[in-house]
């Protein structure tokens, strides 16, 4: 019998499993690049978070849990970080939202950068 | 458990197949960078699930590794797709979006 520790860390790697696959459908189908941004940041922060804390769990208190962490923190910093800077070179550069621009230029963002 | 590590495996490179056509379709650089940065972020997934799949977590050494390679490659693509020249920051106008 599986105690409760391990159900949970079952549950937490198979909603991850989930939220990847929903990224990567995303990521095919949606129309334009900001919208396709948004799918790929579900897998690399919610579906990266959920499969590594349920191996945290099934590890237990033990080295393998540090590396995870550390996998973990690299991750939260370095994802999010790299999508938006690639959503502000993109709209730098003059890449086109699917509503047009108007709806950031009024939010008086600079983009003499 | 080793259902749910083979489940959670199948499911990621079945993501990684449609992120690699993403990449491949385009239709512009950014989207590719994006689905190539994605690719990455899924291949550390599936370098620690294959680890415990097969009963050795060192593997969890070459996902760190490969998270932080990740990062610097896709920062890397970014500054090359701008500048062409990973050294110099001239800006040229000729920009090719597609």
């Amino acid at each position: 019998m599986a105690s409760p520790i391990e159900v949970l860390s079952w549950v937490l790697i198979l909603a991850g499993s989930v939220f990847v696959i929903i990224g990567g459908i995303g990521l095919l189908r949606l129309p334009d690049f900001y919208t396709r941004i948004h799918a790929a940041g579900i897998t690399d922060t919610l579906g990266t978070w959920l499969i590594l804390i349920g191996l945290m769990l099934h590890e237990g208190f033990s080295l393998g849990t540090a590396k995870l962490a550390m996998l973990l923190f690299f991750l939260l910093a370095t994802g999010p970080l790299a999508t938006h800077a690639l959503a502000k070179a993109a709209y730098i550069r003059g890449l086109d939202p699917l509503q047009g621009r108007e709806l950031v230029d009024r939010h008086e963002v600079d983009d003499n950068a | 458990m080793i259902g749910i590590y083979a489940a959670a495996t199948a499911a990621i490179v079945v993501c990684m197949g449609l992120t690699l056509i993403r990449s491949i379709a385009g239709p512009t650089v950014f989207d590719r960078i994006l689905a190539v940065n994605s690719f990455g972020t899924k291949t550390v997934l599936l370098i620690a699930l294959i680890g415990y799949l097969s009963g050795r977590p060192d593997f969890l050494d070459l996902a760190l590794v490969y998270a932080l390679m990740n990062f610097i490659g896709t920062i890397a693509a970014m500054k090359f797709t701008r500048f062409g020249d990973l050294a110099g920051m001239e800006d040229d106008d000729s920009e090719e979006l597609y």
